[in-house]
């Protein structure tokens, strides 16, 4: 009988999560560990759906760009901790999501908190930043920049940026005394494109 | 000099760089797993050529799609092309793009302007 009662409230659970998706109006979600197979199959999923949509290519391509940068930040900079903990194994949480006027990209991942001050000034900067400077700090990066060992370039806010013509959006979450929660989004427009 | 000859996947570019026909090509889509590893073996392959090239060098650049990472990548091959052109060569690079992909035709112009080699825009 307990079981049973625990089963309903668990289905009950994933209608209302169904439901607050639908809300949403979010096409894809994923937590777990973000790799490059994962991103591959992301990517492809969701392109195949905007073709079938019909939606313009200048469309599908930024979404496609966004997207991959989104999740190699996660695949790239998710272990760069000293923690064991699970939250930094390159794990996060990932969500598309597709509204009338424009598509957002949503990921969320553990970081340190000594990071938060470098991120934020990293993200406040480019989010001032018009497209000719942008423009001109993506070519400074890209010759002056060195790769990661895992092969992060520095480049992939500033490349959403340019990409989408809109600032990031951005939120840190205390998750315990050392560490948050980091969302970013961003958002592509269906319409000026 | 050996023929390279990548053929291309849904992820990494399809690489043709065959001195004795005189072809260079790097087309389709670049995002690898890992930057540095694929194109190790091309940014050899040309610092090898470069030692002793043709009297004309072209590379055709006809991609796609390639992240930010393969970005950095595609400048190291350009500023192998502009030491040979330093040293004293004929060399090219043509920059196909597809006609409705200002981004793809600004990534060109960008390149054009970070590196001293002659380049050819060619929408198609």
């Amino acid at each position: 009988m307990d079981n049973k009662q625990d089963v309903k409230g668990f289905l009950e659970f994933v209608y209302e999560f169904y439901k607050t998706m639908k809300a949403h109006e979010i096409t894809l979600v994923y937590e777990g560990e973000i790799t490059h197979q994962i991103t591959k199959a992301f990517t492809s999923l969701t392109e195949s759906n905007m073709s079938k949509d019909d939606e313009p290519n200048s469309v599908q391509r930024k979404v496609f760009h966004v997207m991959v940068e989104c999740l190699q930040n996660i695949s790239k900079h998710a272990d760069d901790f000293t923690s064991n903990d699970y939250l930094f194994s390159g794990r996060g949480i990932f969500l598309v999501s597709k509204g009338e006027n424009e598509y957002s990209v949503t990921t969320g991942n553990a970081v340190e908190n000594d990071k938060i001050d470098y991120l934020t000034e990293l993200l406040e900067n480019i989010n001032r930043m018009d497209k000719e400077e942008l423009k001109e700090l993506y070519k400074k990066q890209m010759k002056e920049g060195r790769l990661s060992e895992k092969g992060g370039a520095g480049l992939g806010f500033i490349d959403i940026k340019r990409k989408t013509n809109k600032e990031l959006e951005y939120h840190f979450l205390p998750i315990t005394n050392g560490t948050s929660f980091f969302l970013l989004t961003s958002t592509i427009s269906r319409t000026d494109n | 000099m050996e023929t390279i000859k990548i053929q291309g996947t849904e992820d990494t570019p399809k690489i043709i760089l065959d001195s004795e026909n005189d072809i260079m090509e790097i087309s389709g889509r670049s995002l690898p797993e890992d930057v540095t590893a694929f194109y190790e073996p091309v940014l050899n392959w040309l610092k090898e050529y470069a030692e002793n090239p043709k009297e004309n060098t072209v590379l055709n650049f006809k991609l796609t799609y390639f992240n930010t990472a393969s970005s950095k990548l595609l400048l190291d091959i350009l500023m192998i092309l502009e030491e040979l052109k330093e040293k004293g060569s004929s060399v090219l690079i043509k920059w196909h793009y597809p006609e409705e992909d200002e981004d793809m035709e600004e990534a060109g112009d960008e390149y054009a302007d970070i590196v001293d080699v002659p380049f050819e825009k060619v929408p198609y």
